[in-house]
């Protein structure tokens, strides 16, 4: 059986400018890899290459075995599906006729969504529990609402590997739990699933694994407990940084 | 939006245009009976063999009616040019002439008065010189790799019309002030008074020809409406889609423009109400603006050879109504620019 998300000695970044190398990533069905890295290391450029939206510098990307280089867009969104940072709405679109736009890649170029797409995009929107914001325009949601909405698109889409950037980024702490809890539920329902955050704390709560990267590219990875370290943080971050345990639970604590 | 008020748009859209219609046909210099138009409707239409006065019939058949169908046609077409410019760059305050166009159209049409050719070549001089600009604007915006595509074309836009528009002006300073500086001024203002059946069996097939990818995509027009990396992920090569929809639109705004000039707003003001009235969706915009378009540049063109002894330029028409039209939308309605 093959990887859901698989990373050969990747290379990314843009012709002239590598911005990481030698990555190897193995995801199966049900695990959550989370990457973190300081501003401008890479984690966006990471993704893109990842999605294939960047050709890879080097080495392969593999979908559920398939090599990613020259795969169809089509195929691409049917394997795996992207909640991209910060998703801006210019048009007021309601949330379903959002969500309904994940199934482009398996609706034929001159038709229109169908009844089974409109059931897949409700079925979407009923696993994140948002049927009620089904028919508000996404210009109105606040930022959580938003993100809820567009990782119901990323449902839609029937991938079963998701790559989310920075899904709590600009959220409140109640809606930031709320996305991890999605993440943690996805997985136990057999989808692979990557993230990237700025807070490493997130990566004890929900990850059962960590890519994290440092500026240069360096690359650390292995379970949550072996990579978040005070050591590996500092090197990354540059600050003083406490992992200590809090009835059980391993917690990161910056020291000021 | 609930179904019920969208019916409602499209159904009042549409009773406007026809009741507009038939109010085009009756107004003039030489005012017609509604008995007699529906006379002569029923006689081209069904063959029926009611008596019509020939002066009656000349006007319908060679003026007003090429007239008429001119503006319904001109008006759609801008319309729905406008509406899938506004989606493609996320913008709804672009017009259908963002690529250069009618800056192309109105370069070779000068060029054409300027050398003193007949109406037909001006014509097609406007429809090759709004392609042509077009396809600079595509090729220097494609070949900026460095830049996001969409911001590289509208830059190359603006700079390939700057610089028709300096050629234009050149012409003009050159142009004999008597016999075709006033022509290039009309033009370059817009009209539909002259008008010939030709006009419109040469346009209109370029026009339909335009509007079948956009009627054909109509759904998936919807995804250009997004980030580009987004659009990709969900499966849309987005640099073919987006250079059949240019395409496309710019092939039906130069059939318009080479027939009627530069008539602004319609573009940008009807996408935009529209909009308002269905939501952003382009599979329910698109007839709706179409029609809205079609009526709006009816009524305008009806005012403008009806409200004055001289033809008042639609052009001015268009922008002397949308302006305040415009800024109401902007003031009051919550979500106008979405």
């Amino acid at each position: 059986m093959a990887m859901m998300f698989e990373a050969r000695a990747l290379g990314y970044g843009y012709p002239g400018r590598p911005v990481g190398r030698g990555l190897d990533l193995g995801l199966d069905a049900g695990e959550v890899l989370c990457v973190l890295g300081p501003n401008g290391g890479g984690k966006t450029t990471l993704f893109r290459t990842l999605l294939g939206l960047l050709p890879a510098q080097a080495g392969s990307v593999l979908l559920e075995g398939h090599a990613l280089e020259g795969m169809p867009r089509g195929e691409v969104a049917r394997r795996v599906g992207y909640v991209p940072q910060g998703h801006t709405a210019q048009f007021a679109f309601t949330v379903r006729e959002a969500v309904l736009m994940g199934r482009t890649a398996h609706i034929s170029l001159f038709a229109a969504p169908g009844a089974a797409d409109r059931e897949a995009a409700d079925r979407a929107i009923a696993a994140l529990g948002i049927e009620s914001l089904a028919g508000r325009v996404v210009t109105e949601l606040s930022g959580g609402e938003r993100q809820l909405a567009v990782i119901a698109r990323a449902l839609a889409q029937g991938a079963r590997a998701l790559v989310l950037d920075e899904p709590t980024a600009s959220l409140d702490f109640g809606n930031q739990v709320r996305v991890l809890r999605q993440l943690v539920r996805l997985a136990a329902e057999g989808y692979a699933v990557v993230f990237s955050t700025h807070d490493p704390g997130q990566a004890f709560l929900a990850a059962s694994r960590v890519l994290l990267i440092a500026h240069g590219g360096a690359l650390r990875q292995g379970t949550p407990d072996e990579v978040i370290t005070s050591e590996n943080l500092r090197a990354v971050y540059g600050v003083e940084v406490r992992v200590a345990t809090v009835d059980g639970a391993r917690a990161c604590l910056p020291v000021l | 939006m609930t179904r019920r008020p969208r019916v409602l748009a499209y159904a009042l859209a549409l009773a406007a245009l026809l009741l507009l219609t038939a109010l085009a046909f009756a107004v003039g210099r030489f005012p017609l009976a509604l008995g007699d138009l529906a006379a002569l409707a029923a006689n081209k239409l069904f063959g029926a063999g009611y008596a019509v006065p020939p002066t009656a019939e000349n006007v319908v058949m060679q003026v007003r009616g090429p007239r008429i169908l001119a503006a319904l046609l001109v008006g759609a077409a801008l319309a729905a040019a406008g509406t899938a410019y506004q989606g493609m760059f996320r913008n709804p305050l672009v017009s259908p002439d963002l690529l250069g166009v009618s800056a192309g159209a109105a370069l070779g049409a000068v060029l054409g008065i300027f050398f003193s050719q007949s109406v037909l070549v001006i014509q097609l001089g406007a429809f090759a010189g709004g392609l042509l600009a077009v396809a600079v604007v595509y090729a220097v915006g494609a070949s900026v790799r460095r830049h996001d595509p969409v911001l590289a074309l509208i830059l190359a836009g603006v700079v390939i019309g700057t610089l028709f528009g300096s050629m234009i002006a050149l012409l003009k300073y050159l142009a004999d002030p008597y016999n075709q500086l006033p022509a290039i001024t009309f033009w370059l203002l817009g009209s539909l008074a002259t008008i010939s059946p030709l006009d419109l069996a040469l346009a209109a097939p370029f026009a339909l020809a335009g509007l079948v990818p956009l009627y054909l995509l109509r759904w998936r027009m919807n995804l250009l409406s997004l980030p580009d990396d987004e659009a990709r992920a969900l499966g849309v090569p987005v640099a073919r889609l987006r250079l059949a929809v240019v395409c496309a639109a710019t092939l039906m705004t130069a059939a318009a423009v080479a027939i009627s000039g530069i008539i602004g707003w319609v573009g940008l003001l009807i996408p935009h109400a529209a909009r308002l009235l269905v939501g952003p969706e382009f599979s329910r915009l698109l007839p709706l603006a179409m029609l809205l378009g079609a009526a709006f540049l009816l009524a305008v063109d009806t005012l403008s050879r009806t409200i004055a002894p001289i033809e008042v330029p639609p052009g001015v028409l268009t922008a002397l109504i949308g302006t305040p039209f415009f800024l109401w939308l902007f003031a009051s309605a919550r979500r106008a620019w979405q």
